[in-house]
């Protein structure tokens, strides 16, 4: 239970249409990220497959239902927005009990459920505080447990871990996770961020302008961007990109070459450049190399601890089995 | 948040605000137009007619009505000045830490909560009368001779009583405005060189620019309604010294019983008013948007 | 960080404050003592601070000539009637405006207030003679209509302004937690702007309790509020001094009283929500 199709669909605000047609397989159980820079249109997508928006064309089905013109509580969806929107009146118990009572469940199944939902998310210590007393992942958790008592047939998660912390964040990021393996429930989750992308989705949908760019697999994506912008978005530090003689020598316009991918030597190899800022972060140093000639900067990634300071020279190799070769329409060849 | 049923349920749910104000707004008016070109007093009720604009040539002739529009802009004007500025004051005063805080606030305040006939006849009898007025007995006091306020300065002394009523709005607004200022921009220009006088005015004046709009909005749309506080001191008088727009017009219908010149005096003042209020809108819808 | 100042300024500061504030709270405190004098000494020259010869014959004498209780129900009734009438009609309102806003909705804010500007006076002999033909004259349902209109920019402002302050987030997961519109705007909406709703109640019962232009010519006897009863005070009783100020404080205490005691909510609704 949980499968989501859209088709053909599109949305316009006047004139502007921030997403053109669109189609997307959303398969039961899976955990969906739409990943994007933002503006993209991966919040009003989910806004839509949520219907809180209407959509200007195209149909939205849910199980093999058609919700497209579904009012939002009628389409068996649950959603964690962005600032939790937590009712602040009423306590973490009333909160986590809304949906139940707006179904109209009888008082004592209510309760059972909101036991068992705080239970799983560490909250049974703080059923009778307001919202307004709890930290942000005690917060984020019971935006959770609201949506988890209903037993939709999916869950929209809409950047809910961007009011975080970034220790916190990496905590959230596991509990979701954790929670998904649990639950087996589709999820569908937004973010800008291309880390939570990579380490929580089973698919990961890349939207770029209202576009789908690519679809699939965290590796996938990594090891086969189908496009310039996929190759550019996925990984970090960015994938360098190259055009020029050196590109044309791979039989490409551009090719990619990410810092994990380059050697780095200080007196051989392919690529001459000068060492600019270093970053170190102990386990890996990332260099970002100038005066190459191929690009305004490189980016390079070096394990350890390397001998090399801001000024000196050094030598770049590509892993030849590793570059990337786009078309001058930035598709993969 | 906006899908088509949410866009209808909002239609829907607006409607009998805005059909109840437009009902309002429109009834009257259109009354008060067809009155306007008729003949139509309540004295001489046999002679009745259409009279095309003669009711409007006598309402704009009449020795009163420049007049009343020179009173009206000097008693909103006055008003606002007084208010505006000894709101300011008044504001910065109590802004300050002092002891009593909580009482001193009910203490000004206390003004805006009494009904303007009262006020009117406090000032009138109690402090206005010259004879036996506390104004003309803190005068002899001093010994100078009392002095007919009402009589003699009619409008400065509605003017008093009504930025009386309105002082307390005004400080109470600009308090507020004052109070979100945060305390570091001013410290910050403090570094930066800048003297009390030029905290004033380069930081604290332009926090308040919106407060200030905002007192002005509302208390011109009060101000121009005046009307008790006129009728229960002076009745517009002596002469029309104290007449304005408002009191002409209900001088017409209520006094003359004439009905007729009334609604065009009515309908003169709405023409007036909304000059004023696009005026104001213009001005302040900028600001309440920023 | 607000900074230490020394009890020296303090002290100044206070003395000057209490001296503002006795100042304008003045001429209510005289009226107020004005009452209690016998009638010669309200008018003795030179004026007679507390030393005179307490009584609350004042009082006796204003309750005698009319009968005060009749006009205080009128106003209370008149005064939470319109604002009961008002919240309901402008809730809804308000809601759509703050949380499906459109191109016109500004202006539409703007138009509203701007029907206040109408003055009163221009539409007195329209609205009178529709009273008495629909038979309104003197009742208070007519007086609660015409104050609930005439307050209704103002409740539909301050309630548009604080509801835009409740983020629309928290309305859009009420509408996924499955409740209806009714329910969102009773169970989430409401409960969330009340201290703004409490704002807006109490200051338009100031202002409905105040209104003294369509009070005064609207009512005779049965719908006649306490604007009404003062106004019967005017010249020539207005020559008795401890008794006029003994009917004033009637009429103003009910008002003022709810007034000191609500002030901290009533402050904000004094700016009208349009100043933080």
């Amino acid at each position: 239970m949980g499968q989501i199709t859209l088709s053909g669909v599109t949305k316009r605000f006047g004139d502007v249409e921030v997403i053109p047609p669109l189609d997307l397989q959303i398969g039961d159980g899976e955990f969906v990220v739409f990943v994007g820079p933002s503006g993209c249109g991966k919040s009003t997508l989910l806004r839509l497959i949520a219907g809180l928006e209407d959509t200007s064309a195209g149909h939205i089905s849910i199980d093999g239902r058609d919700a497209t013109g579904l009012p939002p509580a009628k389409r068996g969806l649950a959603m964690v927005f962005q600032s939790y929107a937590l009712y602040p009146h009423m306590t973490v118990r009333k909160n986590i009990a809304f949906p139940l009572r707006m179904a109209g469940m009888d008082k004592a199944e209510q309760d059972r459920r909101v036991e068992a939902a705080a239970k799983v998310l560490n909250l049974s210590s703080y059923l009778d505080r307001r919202p307004g007393q709890l930290s942000g992942g005690q917060r984020q958790r019971v935006a959770i447990g609201r949506a988890i008592v209903r037993e939709p047939a999916a869950f929209l998660f809409d950047e809910p871990l961007s009011n975080l912390d970034a220790a916190l964040r990496v905590g959230m990021r596991m509990e979701i996770s954790e929670l998904h393996e649990k639950l087996r429930t589709t999820m569908i989750y937004v973010t800008h961020d291309q880390v939570e992308a990579m380490t929580m989705a089973d698919k990961i949908v890349v939207l770029n302008a209202g576009r789908i760019e690519q679809v699939g697999s965290p590796l996938e994506l990594y090891r086969a961007p189908r496009n310039t912008f996929v190759a550019g978005f996925i990984g970090s530090p960015k994938m360098n990109l190259v055009t020029g003689p050196e590109a044309a020598r791979f039989d490409a316009h551009t090719i990619g070459i990410r810092p994990e991918h380059i050697g780095v030597h200080p007196t051989m190899g392919d690529w001459r450049g000068v060492v600019g800022v270093s970053e170190h972060l102990g386990s890996d140093t990332f260099f970002h190399v100038h005066d190459t000639g191929l690009a305004p900067m490189m980016t390079v990634r070096a394990g350890g601890e390397v001998g090399l300071t801001h000024g000196d020279t050094v030598f770049l190799t590509p892993d030849a089995t590793k570059i990337h070769r786009f078309d001058q329409n930035g598709i993969r060849l | 948040m906006s899908t088509q049923a949410s866009r209808s349920a909002a239609r829907l749910m607006l409607s009998p605000a805005v059909l109840l104000l437009l009902v309002w707004m429109i009834v009257p008016l259109a009354l008060t137009l067809w009155f306007s070109v008729q003949r139509y007093n309540l004295l001489t009720p046999d002679r009745s007619g259409f009279v095309w604009f003669a009711n409007y040539a006598a309402f704009v002739t009449s020795p009163a009505f420049w007049l009343a529009i020179l009173n009206t802009l000097l008693l909103v004007g006055g008003v606002l000045l007084i208010t505006v500025t000894g709101g300011i004051l008044i504001a910065l005063l109590i802004d300050q830490p002092l002891w009593g805080q909580g009482v001193v606030r009910i203490l000004v305040i206390s003004p805006f909560f009494i009904m303007p006939p009262v006020a009117a006849l406090i000032w009138k009898n109690m402090f206005f009368n010259p004879s036996n007025g506390l104004f003309a007995e803190a005068l002899r006091g001093i010994g100078l001779a009392p002095f007919d306020f009402l009589g003699q300065a009619p409008l400065a002394s509605i003017i008093v009583i009504v930025a009386w009523q309105w002082l307390p709005f005004a400080t109470l607004i600009l308090l507020t405005a004052l109070q979100s200022l945060d305390s570091e921009r001013l410290e910050a220009a403090e570094m930066d060189g800048a003297n009390p006088w030029n905290r004033f005015r380069f930081i604290m004046l332009p926090h308040l620019a919106r407060a200030i709009t905002v007192v002005v909005l509302i208390q011109t749309i009060f101000l121009l309604g005046i009307l008790v506080e006129i009728l229960v001191t002076t009745n517009g008088g002596p002469g029309s010294e104290s007449t304005t727009l408002t009191f002409l017009v209900y001088k017409e219908a209520i006094l003359d019983s004439d009905v007729g010149t009334a609604a065009a005096g009515g309908v003169v003042a709405v023409i007036l008013a909304n000059i004023v209020a696009i005026f104001l809108m213009r001005a302040i819808g900028k600001n309440l948007d920023a | 960080m607000a900074r230490a100042v020394s009890t020296q300024r303090k002290a100044v500061n206070t003395a000057l404050a209490w001296g503002v504030a006795l100042l304008i709270a003045f001429p209510i405190l005289w009226t107020f003592l004005t009452s209690f004098k016998p009638e010669p000494q309200a008018v003795a020259s030179p004026p007679v601070w507390f030393g005179f010869d307490w009584t609350v014959r004042n009082y006796v004498d204003v309750q005698r000539q009319r009968d005060y209780f009749d006009y205080f129900w009128n106003s209370v009734v008149l005064a939470l009637g319109s604002t009961a009438l008002g919240l309901v009609i402008a809730i809804p309102a308000a809601w759509s405006m703050a949380f499906v806003p459109g191109a016109k909705t500004k202006d539409l804010l703007m138009w509203m207030l701007s029907t206040k500007m109408m003055p009163g006076v221009a539409v007195l002999v329209p609205i009178y003679l529709v009273f008495v033909w629909l038979g309104l004259l003197d009742t208070r349902i007519g007086l609660v209509v015409v104050l609930m209109l005439i307050n209704l920019p103002i409740i539909v402002w301050m309630l548009y302004t604080y509801f835009r302050e409740i983020p629309g987030e928290i309305l859009e997961a009420a509408r996924m937690d499955g409740a209806s519109l009714g329910r969102e705007i009773l169970y989430v909406l409401t409960p969330m702007a009340i201290p703004g709703i409490a704002s807006t109640v109490l200051l338009n019962i100031i202002l409905a309790w105040n209104e003294a232009f369509w009070t005064i010519v609207l009512t005779t006897t049965n719908a006649a509020p306490l604007t009404k009863f003062i106004s019967g005070f005017s010249s020539p009783q207005g020559l008795f001094y401890a008794k006029l100020s003994a009917a004033s404080t009637m009429a103003i205490a009910p008002i003022l009283i709810m007034g000191w005691f609500s002030q901290k909510q009533l402050v904000r609704g004094l700016t009208f929500g349009a100043v933080k």
